[in-house]
C-alpha cells in the first residue's frame, strides 16, 4: 500500500557523485515539455527530506561517498535508488582511479541501473518505468 | 443538543468538502501550469496521491530542532484552515447562523496558516529554513495592511455589518460588490493579497524553490509535510471562496446560481495560476514596497469611493 502511493508519486532527488556534468544534463531533459515526466507525478525535489528516488550519477570518489552515504541516511524511507550511467554502474572510465575505490552499489543497495555514457531521456524514463514495474510485481 | 451539529460542520464542511475542492483546485492549478509549459500534466487524482504517499513515510525530525514546535505546527495550521473555512462555509449555506463580528474572527484565522509556517521554519533549525520563515513574516506585515483595508470595502458597503451573513445577504438583494468602482479596486488589492497569502509566484519569496529549496518546508518530511501540503491546499480553496463571498455574492443554491459559483470559483483559481505561471518571483523589498505603496494608496481610494457611495 504505502509502496503503490510512491509508485505513482515518486518525487526524485538529483545526487551527483562526482560526474561530469553529462548525465546530470540528461536527467534534466526528462523534466523538460518534451518529456514531461509529471504526467506520472514525478517531481523534482530541492530538499532531501522530500525525496522519494535518489537518482545518482558520477563515480563515486573519496570526497563525495561520505555525503553520499550522509545524504541516503537522511531519506525518508521508503525510498528506492537509480544509478544513472556508466560511471555510476561501475565506475566506466575511472576503473582502475586511485579516487573512486568502490562502485555505487557496494556502498548502498541499488533498485535500477540505467546504463549508458550519457544515457537518452528516454533511457532514463524507460528504466525508472520497468523499476516501477518490478517493485508492483514484488509487491 | 447542539453541539454534535457544530461537529459535523467542522468535519464535514470544514474538513472533507474543503480538502476534496482544495486538492482539486491544486490538480486544476498544476494542470494549467502544464498545459500553459506546453506540458500534459499529471493526473486528477495526483494531489490526492501525493498526500497518501507522504503520510506513508517516515517523519525525520532534525538533531537541532524544537521537538513540539516543529511537529504541532503543521496540525495547529491545518486546525486554523479547517475553523475558518467552516465558518466561511456555514455563512455561506445558513445565513442566519452568522453572529456579529465573524468576519474579524475570519480575518484572524486567515493569519495561523502563515505564522505556523513561521513557527515551523524557525523550529526546524535550518539555516535556510530560517531565512524563509523571516521572509514569511515580512510578508505577512506587507499584505496585512491592504488586505484589511480591501475588506473593509464590503463591510462599509453592507451598511457597516461585520459580519459575513450580512454581507451576503445584501450583496443577494443590491447585486455583487465586485460591481460598484470601489469594490472593483478592492477586488484587484484582495487578489493580489491573496497571491501572497498562498505565497505563490510573484509572491513566493518565502519558498523560492530555486533559491532557499522551499524555505520553511525544507526540513518536513513524511506525515508532518503531508499536513502542510493539506493545508496549502485547503487554503487554495479557502482563500477564492473568501474573496468570493465578500466581493463576488458568494456561492448559492438556486438554479443556475451555483453554476455561476462554480465558475467563479474555476475562474478565481485560473487567475491565480496564470499570474503565477507569467510572472518572476520578487524580491522580499520589491514586495513589501509594492504591497505598502500602491496596493495600499488602491485600498485606501477604494475605501474613500465606498464612503462616498459608488
Amino acid at each position: 500500500m504505502k509502496l503503490n502511493a510512491l509508485l505513482r508519486s515518486p518525487w526524485v532527488f538529483h545526487l551527483s557523485t562526482g560526474s561530469c556534468n553529462n548525465c546530470d544534463i540528461e536527467v534534466l531533459d526528462c523534466l523538460t515539455p518534451r518529456f514531461d515526466i509529471e504526467r506520472f507525478g514525478m517531481l523534482l525535489a530541492g530538499s532531501i527530506k522530500h525525496a522519494d528516488v535518489l537518482l545518482i550519477t558520477g563515480s563515486c570518489n573519496r570526497q563525495s561517498v561520505e555525503r553520499l552515504k550522509r545524504l541516503y541516511e537522511q531519506v525518508p524511507k521508503p525510498c528506492l535508488v537509480a544509478a544513472i550511467g556508466e560511471c555510476a554502474l561501475s565506475r566506466g572510465m575511472f576503473i582502475h582511479s586511485y579516487n573512486c575505490p568502490e562502485p555505487l552499489d557496494k556502498i548502498i543497495p541499488v533498485d535500477v541501473y540505467i546504463p549508458g555514457c550519457p544515457p537518452k531521456p528516454e533511457a532514463i524514463i524507460a528504466g525508472v518505468v520497468k523499476l516501477i514495474e518490478r517493485v508492483k510485481a514484488k509487491t | 443538543m447542539i453541539y454534535p451539529l457544530y461537529l459535523l460542520y467542522l468535519i464535514v464542511y470544514g474538513f472533507i468538502l474543503t480538502a476534496a475542492l482544495g486538492l482539486l483546485a491544486s490538480w486544476v492549478d498544476r494542470k494549467v501550469t502544464a498545459r500553459v509549459q506546453y506540458r500534459v500534466g499529471p493526473p486528477v487524482l495526483q494531489p490526492f496521491i501525493d498526500i497518501a504517499k507522504l503520510l506513508g513515510k517516515e517523519t525525520l525530525i532534525p538533531a537541532g530542532a524544537s521537538r513540539l514546535p516543529f511537529l504541532a505546527a503543521p496540525v495547529v495550521g491545518l486546525a486554523g484552515v479547517i475553523l475558518v473555512s467552516t465558518l466561511l462555509w456555514v455563512n455561506d449555506i445558513y445565513p442566519e447562523k452568522s453572529f456579529l463580528g465573524d468576519l474579524i474572527v475570519v480575518l484572524y484565522l486567515l493569519i495561523i496558516p502563515s505564522l505556523t509556517i513561521i513557527l515551523g521554519g524557525f523550529a526546524s533549525g535550518n539555516p535556510l529554513a530560517s531565512l524563509g520563515a523571516s521572509r514569511e513574516m515580512k510578508l505577512v506585515l506587507a499584505y496585512e495592511l491592504p488586505f484589511v483595508l480591501a475588506v473593509l470595502v464590503p463591510v462599509i458597503k453592507s451598511g457597516f455589518s461585520i459580519s459575513i451573513g450580512e454581507i451576503l445577504s445584501f450583496q443577494a438583494e443590491n447585486g455583487a460588490t465586485a460591481l460598484s468602482l470601489a469594490g472593483f479596486l478592492a477586488l484587484i488589492v484582495v487578489i493580489m493579497c491573496m497571491q501572497a497569502k498562498l505565497a505563490l509566484v510573484p509572491f513566493d519569496i518565502p519558498e523560492a524553490e530555486t533559491e532557499i529549496i522551499g524555505g520553511p518546508l525544507i526540513e518536513y518530511s513524511g506525515a508532518a509535510l503531508a499536513v502542510y501540503r493539506l493545508m496549502k491546499n485547503m487554503l487554495l480553496c479557502t482563500l477564492p471562496f473568501f474573496v468570493m463571498i465578500l466581493f463576488m455574492g458568494g456561492l448559492r443554491f438556486d438554479g443556475i446560481h451555483l453554476l455561476y459559483g462554480v465558475l467563479k470559483f474555476i475562474g478565481l483559481v485560473a487567475l491565480i495560476t496564470v499570474v503565477r505561471n507569467t510572472n518572476p518571483r520578487l524580491r522580499i523589498d520589491q514586495a513589501v514596497r509594492f504591497f505598502w505603496g500602491p496596493m495600499t494608496l488602491l485600498a485606501v481610494i477604494a475605501v474613500e469611493l465606498a464612503l462616498l457611495g459608488w
